[in-house]
């Protein structure tokens, strides 16, 4: 029967089976049975119309570290939100956008009022892990606390007190800043530096650089002819609210844009013009094959290599470092016997040779050109190399200093802006700090780690970690590599005395907690924040709502046990509040440094405006002195130019896993060794547009939309007989889990995606079924970073 | 009357479900109930070439929810007529007349009525009627991170937009008369020629 027949056939005597229309009907099942007919139960959920003494109120979006801040508008009534909007600003200008909220946000009552948050403190009466705990009081807590910190003192020293990385909350009174505040009061903690986010990058970009300003502000993207986007999918990671919608209008303006990622990523499909599939891990010979290009066929720029870089050829190579290999050696093989050649690329990338050729035809001759580096492939085994070899291709390529280009790496922005933490958590008289993956190093054999892991401030530890205090950290057990590995060594009442958790939910690191405490949400405390990684604005986050049953704020509970320690007033300034400091911080930090033009606390906070923004008019491009004239406006790097070749990693001693110039080298877990027999698949967990990291797993609104899944391209579940849903099992050496697949065509052949963040539950096999790709990740560092790899995996799969 | 519409613009919709997400918190609805939904379409094949592709599947993404038709089969369908046709022009539901009998999803080509389980009632996008009578935007135009939705009356978005109306794989406009504009993902031709699908049926 057709359409237009059924569409009569409803029109004159009503619908039957036989007229039941669907798009294309491809939907083959119905969601609803034929007569169905539900009484009513009369609970109606409350409709979140605006009415009457309903209030709106706009603050900045909780931050989660979500790659993004946006202004919410949030409708609250007799104490309770009711609903969240988003940014409404007149205009909504490339100069002064409106920062729009993402399902993350607009989603955030799932999370407010999740019957799962924590209400009291809880002390551990199972064993580590088993989530057994009861319910005691503030002043327990409190005692507890202080007993146990004084013991560790004098026991070991402060170096044995560690506050670990976390991201989960961070509006500057939030978070884990006063913690480190009341640790630094009490004689210090063992630090760390750098981060799971991006170590390699951090770390790499200097190299080249002496700086991490390495970004333009993004409004000159609109400047810009190519953009290339290398593993990066900011219309799912963000990085940097309106990324995404800065891309589109840049192609608008006529940029063509590419997209390179081993999966077609939601970037892909709505920002480019083109994608194209790389097998994880490889990016480095896909830019090494496009370096051979460039230079073979002369579409270098010699003048700017000449002016500004250093280590490109021979002519070029620092004093003292002429017989090294230059990064034209490298390339064309002069060293090595191998010209990295396309045809040798495409082996390794699964690229074909002739896109290889014509991407870096088109990356080198249609100037300005992007090249935007994601952070995934520096999460691997030897993440230090891919950021410094898509530096290095902006830079032959002239690139770098000039409205439209890019200099790839970290590209903060140009002249400094977000990420300003101005809270004072003080000096930390504890010199040494860790790298912040190796905590679990320092936590086992601390004493025996020195410079060769990457120890700063102090030749060797004098203590291993014996307690931890976790902030808003998910760390230290769904987060980290291995987590098989990682529970054994919280488990093991020999290593750490006494462990510490503070968030909202009995997270997976929670339940590892001796005493876990209830923290309130950030609508429910005041707190002040600026942008992720772009743009020149400040949010205030007044506090909304009051915080639930016994939560307090990360500040309250630390201002709790300064009163123990007898430390209150010189903690909290004679008494501050969170709002107190936030006043601070406005009147008398961001309005007396980078937003003079910023309305006084009283007045900002009246105003109800929610954002301070300071439109971008004229955007800043990064190394814009510095190319005008490098003689008198050299960089920080010991050549004072662009370090190609890098007297620093030279000098590091280990020229086959940190060599001077970019190399792509062949990872630790790879396809290609014999090891892929028994592991024959990659492995990826990309960051997933209904979660922050682990933030949101319990979101009922964004999972519903995005379920937890491991994502199968169809030849690869052709070949083990997996049809689409199904479970499926999936494991290597490390470990094993259990959970449902999605077959798409968005993924490259031979690679499965198993977004990060989810919770892991492990059955009673060990079998995780909360679908945490960490079950499967190493705990295995970089070379020179010693940063996380974990993206570096490969595994086994097969029908459940 | 003038009629309003709205403008789905599938080049660069991300799929992202922050309409999706916005409208269900505007109308409180429980997670499985999906009022404005995204489609993700795959199409195309993986195209071995010994050790590289020499061709790569596509895809797009499509919100729709629904399009308050010129000619709505659901209320033609609604034996009770719950379903009506209402004074600006949308589609609505009164709920005091509906027995939740389905009938109207079986009618709509777009899977656009819902049974509400908590009611027993069906419901479905109301337009956000409370915001148009006030001169607003439907709470999921103006949530868009990539702003490729807008909303007007639909001579107007015709007049910007163009008048397309059906892609893979929507049925052809004439059927229904759905008040809606939409701007083409550059493979949503592509879609059209067979080996395509809807992929993520298991999340609408």
């Amino acid at each position: 029967m057709t359409d237009s027949k059924r569409k009569q056939d409803i029109i004159n005597r009503g619908i039957d089976r036989r007229s039941f229309i669907k798009w294309s009907s491809l939907l083959t099942g119905t969601l609803l049975g034929p007569g169905v007919m539900v009484s009513c139960d009369g609970n109606n959920s409350p409709t979140a119309s605006s009415s009457a003494g309903e209030k709106i109120i706009r603050t900045g979006c909780p931050a989660h570290n979500c790659g993004g801040k946006c202004l919410l508008k949030v409708h609250v009534k007799d104490g309770i939100i009711t609903r969240i909007e988003t940014d409404d600003r007149q205009g909504d200008s490339i100069a002064d956008p409106q920062l729009r909220a993402c399902l993350r946000g607009r989603s955030y009552r799932k999370r407010q009022y999740h019957p799962d948050r924590l209400k009291y403190p809880l002390l551990r009466t199972g064993e580590r892990g088993e989530a057994k705990f009861k319910k005691i009081s503030w002043d327990e807590a409190y005692d507890i606390m202080h007993r146990e910190i004084s013991a560790v003192i004098s026991r070991y020293g402060n170096s044995a007190i560690h506050v670990p990385y976390g991201t989960g909350s961070y509006t500057n009174t939030n978070g884990r800043w006063p913690a480190a505040r009341l640790m630094n009061m009490l004689g210090g903690y063992l630090g760390y530096y750098n981060s799971y986010s991006w170590a390699c990058t951090n770390i790499a970009t200097p190299t080249m650089f002496g700086t991490l300003a390495s970004g333009n502000q993004r409004q000159d993207w609109m400047n810009s002819r190519y953009i290339l986007m290398w593993g990066w999918n900011p219309a799912e990671m963000k990085d940097g609210t309106n990324s995404d919608y800065f891309i589109r209008k840049a192609r608008e303006n006529g940029a063509r844009v590419v997209c390179i990622d081993p999966r077609m990523t939601p970037s892909a499909v709505a920002l480019a013009d083109e994608w194209i599939a790389i097998r994880p891990g490889t990016d480095v010979a896909m830019m090494s094959a496009m370096a051979w290009v460039i230079i073979t066929e002369g579409l270098e720029d010699n003048e700017f290599i000449q002016k500004c870089c250093s280590g490109y050829d021979s002519s070029t190579m620092p004093e003292g470092f002429e017989d090294e290999e230059a990064y034209k050696d490298y390339i064309l093989g002069s060293s090595d016997g191998i010209p990295k050649t396309p045809e040798w690329a495409e082996k390794i990338t699964a690229v074909p040779s002739a896109t290889i050729k014509r991407i870096a035809r088109e990356y080198a001759t249609t100037s300005p050109a992007v090249l935007y580096q994601g952070y995934g492939m520096q999460r691997r085994a030897y993440g230090e190399q891919v950021v410094r070899a898509g530096a290095t291709l902006a830079a032959i390529t002239g690139n770098i200093g000039i409205p439209g280009g890019w200099a790839s790496g970290l590209a903060g922005q140009a002249g400094g802006g977000p990420f300003w933490t101005v809270f004072p958590s003080g000096k930390n008289p504890v010199k040494a700090r860790i790298p912040v993956y190796l905590w679990t190093e320092a936590v086992m054999k601390g004493t025996e780690m020195g410079p060769e892991h990457g120890i700063r401030g102090a030749d060797s530890l004098d203590n291993n970690i014996k307690l931890i205090w976790s902030v808003a950290s998910n760390i230290l057990v769904n987060q980290h590599g291995n987590i098989n590995r990682t529970v054994e060594i919280l488990k093991d009442p020999d290593l750490l005395d006494f462990i510490i958790v503070q968030d909202n939910f009995l997270t997976p690191s929670a339940k590892y907690a001796d005493l876990v405490l209830p923290a309130c949400t950030q609508f429910e405390t005041w707190g002040i924040e600026d942008g992720w990684k772009y743009g020149e604005e400040v949010f205030l986050t007044p506090q909304i709502v009051e915080p639930p049953f016994e939560t307090k704020s990360d500040y309250s509970i630390c201002a709790g046990l300064a009163e123990r320690f007898g430390i209150y007033d010189k903690f909290t300034e004679g008494g501050r509040t969170e709002k107190d400091w936030v006043a601070w911080f406005v009147d008398e930090i961001y309005r007396k440094t980078r937003f003079s033009d910023m309305p006084p606390f009283r007045k900002f906070a009246a105003s109800n405006a929610g954002v301070y923004t300071k439109p971008v008019n004229k955007p800043r491009v990064a190394f814009t002195d510095f190319v005008k004239d490098p003689e008198n406006k050299p960089l920080n790097t010991p050549s004072g130019k662009i370090e190609i070749f890098s007297t620093e990693l030279h000098n590091a001693g280990q020229p086959d896993e940190v060599p001077a110039v970019p190399k792509y080298i062949r990872e630790w877990d790879n396809p290609f060794d014999e090891k892929a027999d028994k592991y024959p698949l990659q492995a990826m967990g990309h960051h997933y547009n209904p979660r922050v990291h682990s933030t949101h797993h319990n979101n009922e609104w964004t999972m519903n939309a995005f379920p937890q899944r491991v994502f199968i391209n169809p030849i690869d579940a052709r070949n083990r007989n997996i049809k689409n849903g199904d479970e499926v099992l999936i494991w290597n050496e490390r470990g094993r889990m259990r959970l449902k697949c999605r077959i798409t065509r968005k993924m490259m052949p031979g690679v499965v995606d198993i977004p990060q963040g989810a919770w892991y539950d492990p059955d009673e096999d060990g079998i995780d079924r909360g679908g945490n790709v960490n079950i499967l990740t190493s705990e295995r560092w970089t070379p020179f970073a010693r940063g996380n790899a974990q993206h570096t995996i490969m595994v086994n799969m097969r029908k459940a | 009357m003038r009629r309003y519409g709205f403008y789905i613009d599938t080049a660069h919709c991300s799929g992202c479900k922050t309409c999706q997400i916005a409208c269900q918190d505007k109308n409180d609805l429980y997670p499985e109930l999906i009022w404005r939904k995204v489609l993700d379409i795959e199409g195309g094949e993986w195209e071995e070439d010994e050790e590289t592709y020499k061709n790569y599947p596509f895809a797009y993404h499509l919100s729709i929810s629904c399009n308050h038709c010129s000619e709505p089969l659901c209320v033609h369908a609604c034996p009770t007529q719950a379903m009506h046709v209402t004074d600006i022009g949308s589609v609505g539901i009164d709920e005091s007349k509906c027995i939740g009998c389905g009938y109207c999803t079986w009618a709509c080509p777009y899977d656009a009525p819902r049974l509400n389980k908590k009611t027993g009632r069906m419901s479905k996008c109301d337009m956000c009627y409370d915001k148009v009578i006030n001169n607003e935007n439907p709470i999921c135009v103006d949530s868009c991170p990539m702003r490729a939705l807008d909303f007007g009356y639909l001579d107007d978005l015709e007049a910007r937009y163009g008048d397309k109306k059906s892609i893979f794989p929507l049925v052809a406009e004439d059927l229904t008369g759905p008040s809606m504009v939409i701007n083409p993902h550059r493979d949503s031709e592509k879609a059209g020629e067979g080996n395509s699908e809807i992929a993520n049926r298991e999340e609408l």
